[in-house]
C-alpha cells in the first residue's frame, strides 16, 4: 500500500516539476505582457471605478478624447484626432476619429460621449469621480440635482463627429483631465442591455458583453486569478499596438510579487518590498527602475485642536523635521526631500517654498507660542495607518521632536478604515497622508486645501488661499497662473496646515525585454506603446 | 444515529442564525464605511452611494431586508466589486479553496499517520523521535515562513516549481498543498501516534497477537480502527479551519480561493462580503463537525452499539 503511494507520488512530482518554460519567454514569442496589477480591480465600468489598478486595465480596453503622453506631458490624441479652443479658453470643440470604431465595430459618435457624460453625472449612479467634471458649465449643477435639463449641462454634439464642450472658466488643465477614466465613454446600448443608466451592478463589463473603444478586448477575467485582454482589430491606432494580449495579475503581497518577477513570470512589478530597495540599488539591479513620480508624502495639522491652532506651534513642528534624514536613512529609496505641497516639476511648475531644519528658530517659535519647554506642551499624537514604513518615518519623526523640542510624542496606528474614519471626522492631532496627482498640474494638490473640500481634513480655511487658487484657474497665461499659484503655495507653507515630508518616487520592477515604457511623473505607461524585444 | 442527526441540524439553524445577526450588528459597530478612501468622496456623492446600497434605511430595517434575503439564498451584491454578487463570489472561490484543502488534507494525512503509526510502533527509538521532532517543527513553524521558504528552494534556486498561482503553470498546486498540509500532518502524527499507544496496549491487540496474524495485519486492522479515532475527530475541524484559515496560504501563492475574498472584505468593509463569507464558513464548520463526529461514532465499536 505505502509503495504504492510513494510510487504515486514520486511521478506526480517528477511529471510537475519537468522544466518548462517562464511565462516571459514564452511571453516573448506570443507578444503576451504579463503585468503585476497590485489588487484585484473593483471592475472596469470607468464611471464606478476608482484605483490604480482599475486604470491599468481600463486604459487597455477605453479611451477618452485625448491619450496620456507615455513620455509625459502634452496629451495625446485619443477618441478625438483633433480640438481647437476658443480664444477665451471656454469652448473646446472635438473633432473625433473618422474611423474611430466601438470594438462591436459601431462608430464612435459625439452623441456618445455627451450621454456618457450625462451617466457619470446621474447623481443615483453613486459614481465617485463626478468632479472631474464639475470644470464643466453646469455640470455641478446637474449632479447636485440643481437643474434636471441635460442639455444646459455644456457638453453637446455639434455633428457626428463633433463635440463642443463649455467650461465655467478657462481650465489649461483641462485636456490633461480627459486622460482620467472617469471622462471615457462607455457604449450606450450596451450598458442598457443590462441594466438602467445608473444600475451600478449591471453585467455589461461582463467578458462577451463588454463593449469599450480602446486598443484591446476583454478576452477573459478569473476573479483574484488574472484578468486577459486580446488586440482590437477595430482600434482606429490598431497598428501602432504591437502586443496580442495582456495579462493583468492581481498579486496583493508585493513579497509574492517580487518572487514572480525572479521567476520570470511577470514582467514588471506593481512596487517592491521596501527592505529590498536599498539591497536592489546596492547589488546594482538592472530591473530596479526609481522614476519621478507625482505624489508627496507629508504630515496632516489637526488646525482644530488646541494645541495646534497656534501657527507657531505647527511651524516649529515643521522646521525640527530633518527631511534629508527621512530620506537618506529611513525610505533609503531615492525619495526627494519635500519642500513644498505640489511636487517640483509638475507641468513645469517649480514651487520656490523653502521650509528650513532649523532647530534654534523651531525653539523659539515654540516658546513664543507660550512654551517655554517641550515638556509643556501636551502630549502630541500621530496617527497612521498601519503599515511598517509609516512606522519608521513616525518613529523618526517622533524622536526628531523629542529630541529637538523636547515634546512627548505617542503614535497610533490604525487599521486603514478606522484611519480614515478618525481623520475625516476630526479626531487626531497629527495624521501620516500622502497626495498622488490624478492629472498633470499643481491643481490637483493645492485645490485639496481649499475650504469644503473633503480631502482639506486639517480644519485649514484661508479665503485668500482660496480666492489665489481660483483666479489662477481662471488665468489663461500659464505664467500669471503659476505665480498665482505659487503665492497660495507661500500662503500654504507660511501657515502649515500640512508638514510635507518627501516627494515619492515610483520604485518598482521592470523586465528588460519591456520597450516603449517612459518614466512619467503620472506613472502612466500606454500599452498600445509597450513592445517587447530581447536585445 | 439518524436522531442524532436531525437534532444536530436542529441546533445548527439557531447556530447560523444567531452568526448571522451577530456579524450583522457587529460589522456596522465597526469604524469606517465601505465608501472611506484616501480620497475622500464628497458628502453629495456619499448620500448617492448610500441611496444606491439602501444604507440610509434604518438599521431595523436593514437587518430584516437581510435576514429575508439569506433565507431564500441572497446574499446581496458585493459593495467592493459593483456589478458581483456575494453569491456569485463565493461560488467562484471555493472550489479552489475546497481542491487547496482536499490536496492539503490528503498530504497531511499520508505523511501524519504513517509517521504517527511508525513512531507508536517503534516506540521510543529513532523512528519515534525523529519524526515526532519533525512533527513539533511543523506545528511551530507559521505557513507565513514555511511557504516563502519552499518557494525559495524549490521555485527560484532549484527552478524546479512555479512560484505562484493554482492551475496556470505545471506543478503550480505542489508548494501551497505541502505548505498548508504540512502543519496538520503534524497534528495528525501526533494524535495519530498518542491514539495508536494507547490501543496497541490493549487486550484485543494481545489477542489478535497470540492468534498469530501477522504484525501487518494486526496494526492495519485492528490497531489502527481504534488508534486513529482522535484523527478522525480532529479531521472535521481541520478541514473547517483549512478552508477558512487558507488565506495566508493563498496569498502567499497568489491563489483565487475564497480566504482572500474573506479577509480583503473585513479590511475594505465590504459588509454584505464579509457577512456572506461568514455565513457561509459557520455552516461549513457546523457541517464538518458533524461529519467527523458522526465517523467517530461509526468508528468506535462502543459508541456504535450503544
Amino acid at each position: 500500500m505505502s509503495k504504492r503511494i510513494y510510487q504515486f507520488f514520486l511521478i506526480f512530482i517528477l511529471t510537475a516539476c519537468s522544466q518548462t518554460e517562464a511565462p516571459v519567454d514564452t511571453g516573448l514569442i506570443t507578444k503576451t505582457f504579463h503585468w503585476g496589477n497590485g489588487t484585484e480591480p473593483q471592475g472596469i465600468d470607468p464611471h464606478i471605478v476608482t484605483g490604480v489598478p482599475e486604470h491599468h486595465v481600463l486604459q487597455s480596453l477605453c479611451e477618452g478624447l485625448t491619450s496620456s503622453n507615455p513620455k509625459g506631458g502634452e496629451s495625446l490624441p485619443g477618441a478625438a484626432s483633433s480640438w481647437t479652443i476658443s480664444e477665451d479658453g471656454k469652448i473646446y470643440t472635438f473633432y473625433l476619429q473618422e474611423n474611430g470604431k466601438w470594438s462591436n465595430g459601431d462608430p464612435v459618435t459625439a452623441d456618445d460621449f455627451v450621454w456618457s457624460w450625462k451617466r457619470i453625472l446621474t447623481a443615483s449612479l453613486g459614481s465617485q469621480y463626478p468632479d472631474m467634471l464639475y470644470y464643466v458649465k453646469n455640470a455641478s449643477e446637474y449632479h447636485n440635482q440643481e437643474i434636471d435639463d441635460f442639455n444646459l449641462v455644456g457638453v453637446k454634439a455639434i455633428d457626428e463627429l463633433t463635440l463642443e464642450v463649455e467650461l465655467n472658466n478657462p481650465t489649461p488643465f483641462f485636456l490633461g483631465l480627459l486622460s482620467h477614466y472617469s471622462t471615457w465613454p462607455v457604449h450606450k446600448n450596451t450598458v442598457l442591455r443590462y441594466g438602467a443608466v445608473d444600475d451600478r451592478n449591471g453585467e455589461w463589463t461582463r467578458p462577451g458583453n463588454f463593449v469599450c473603444n480602446g486598443p484591446f478586448n476583454l478576452k477573459s477575467w478569473e476573479l483574484n486569478k488574472k484578468i486577459i485582454v486580446e488586440k482590437n482589430p477595430l482600434y482606429w491606432d490598431s497598428k501602432t499596438v504591437d502586443l496580442n494580449e495582456i495579462h493583468y495579475y492581481p498579486v496583493q503581497n508585493v513579497m509574492t510579487e517580487d518572487r514572480m518577477f525572479r521567476a520570470g513570470q511577470l514582467h514588471n512589478t506593481s512596487t517592491l518590498p521596501s527592505n529590498k530597495c536599498p539591497v536592489y540599488i546596492e547589488d546594482g539591479n538592472p530591473n530596479l527602475k526609481i522614476d519621478p513620480y507625482m505624489g508627496t508624502y507629508f504630515y496632516r495639522f489637526n488646525t482644530l485642536n488646541p494645541a495646534l491652532q497656534d501657527v507657531r506651534v505647527r511651524k516649529a513642528l515643521a522646521y525640527s523635521i530633518d527631511r534629508k534624514k527621512i530620506t537618506e536613512k529611513v525610505t533609503k529609496c531615492g525619495q526627494i526631500p519635500a519642500y513644498s505641497f505640489t511636487p517640483p516639476g509638475s507641468n513645469n511648475y517649480f514651487p520656490k517654498t523653502e521650509i528650513p531644519y532649523d532647530v534654534e528658530l523651531a525653539k523659539n517659535l515654540l516658546k513664543e507660542a507660550g512654551y517655554d519647554s517641550g515638556s509643556e506642551f501636551p502630549v502630541l499624537e500621530i496617527l497612521f495607518n498601519t503599515n511598517e514604513d509609516h512606522r519608521k518615518i513616525a518613529l523618526a519623526i517622533q524622536q526628531m521632536w523629542q529630541e529637538n523640542l523636547g515634546i512627548s510624542v505617542e503614535l497610533v496606528n490604525q487599521d486603514w478604515k478606522v484611519y480614515l474614519n478618525r481623520e475625516m471626522i476630526g479626531d487626531f492631532q497629527v495624521s501620516r497622508a500622502g497626495w498622488i496627482g490624478d492629472y498633470e498640474d499643481p491643481n490637483t494638490f493645492l485645490d485639496t486645501l481649499r475650504p469644503n473640500r473633503g480631502n482639506n481634513k486639517t480644519g485649514w480655511e484661508n479665503p485668500v488661499y482660496d480666492k489665489l487658487i481660483k483666479q489662477a484657474n481662471s488665468t489663461i497665461d500659464q505664467k500669471e497662473r503659476y505665480k498665482l499659484l505659487n503665492e497660495a503655495e507661500q500662503l500654504l507653507i507660511d501657515e502649515m496646515p500640512i508638514a510635507p515630508i518627501y516627494t515619492y518616487v515610483r520604485v518598482y520592477q521592470l523586465h528588460e525585454d519591456v520597450k516603449g515604457w517612459y518614466p512619467n511623473i503620472l506613472d502612466h505607461h500606454h500599452p498600445k506603446y509597450i513592445r517587447l524585444q530581447r536585445d | 444515529m439518524i436522531i442524532i442527526l436531525i437534532k444536530r441540524i436542529l441546533l445548527a439553524i439557531p447556530v447560523l442564525l444567531a452568526v448571522a445577526s451577530i456579524t450583522f450588528f457587529l460589522v456596522r459597530l465597526a469604524p469606517g464605511g465601505p465608501f472611506d478612501a484616501e480620497k475622500t468622496v464628497s458628502p453629495q456623492v456619499l448620500k448617492n452611494l448610500n441611496e444606491a446600497y439602501n444604507l440610509n434605511a434604518p438599521l431595523a430595517e436593514q437587518y430584516f431586508d437581510y435576514m429575508s434575503g439569506i433565507i431564500v439564498g441572497d446574499f446581496g451584491p458585493s459593495f467592493r466589486f459593483p456589478g458581483r454578487s456575494v453569491s456569485e463570489m463565493i461560488m467562484t472561490g471555493l472550489p479552489v479553496t475546497f481542491e487547496l484543502a482536499i490536496y492539503s488534507i490528503l498530504i497531511a494525512l499520508i505523511l501524519g499517520i504513517f509517521s504517527g503509526v511508525i513512531a507508536a510502533l517503534k516506540r521510543n527509538t529513532i523512528f519515534d523521535y525523529l519524526p515526532m521532532s519533525i512533527a513539533m517543527i511543523g506545528i511551530c513553524v507559521p505557513t507565513f515562513l514555511l511557504g516563502p521558504l519552499l518557494v525559495l528552494i524549490f521555485g527560484i534556486n532549484l527552478e524546479l516549481l512555479p512560484v505562484s498561482g493554482w492551475g496556470q503553470l505545471p506543478g503550480d498546486k505542489i508548494l501551497p498543498s505541502i505548505t498548508l498540509g504540512f502543519a496538520y500532518a503534524a497534528y495528525i502524527a501526533r494524535l495519530g501516534r498518542g491514539g495508536m499507544l494507547e490501543v496497541l496496549n490493549q487486550d484485543f491487540i494481545r489477542t489478535a497477537r497470540s492468534k498469530g496474524l501477522s504484525e501487518t495485519q494486526v496494526v492495519v486492522k485492528h490497531a489502527m480502527q481504534g488508534g486513529l479515532i482522535p484523527v478522525v475527530s480532529f479531521l472535521g475541524p481541520a478541514i473547517a479551519g483549512l478552508l477558512a484559515g487558507s488565506f495566508v496560504v493563498e496569498t502567499i501563492f497568489q491563489i483565487p480561493g475564497l480566504g482572500r475574498f474573506y479577509v480583503e472584505a473585513a479590511f475594505n468593509r465590504d459588509y454584505t462580503m464579509i457577512l456572506g463569507t461568514t455565513i457561509f464558513f459557520s455552516f461549513m464548520i457546523v457541517m464538518f463537525n458533524l461529519m467527523s463526529d458522526l465517523l467517530a461514532l461509526w468508528l468506535n465499536p462502543r459508541s456504535r452499539e450503544s
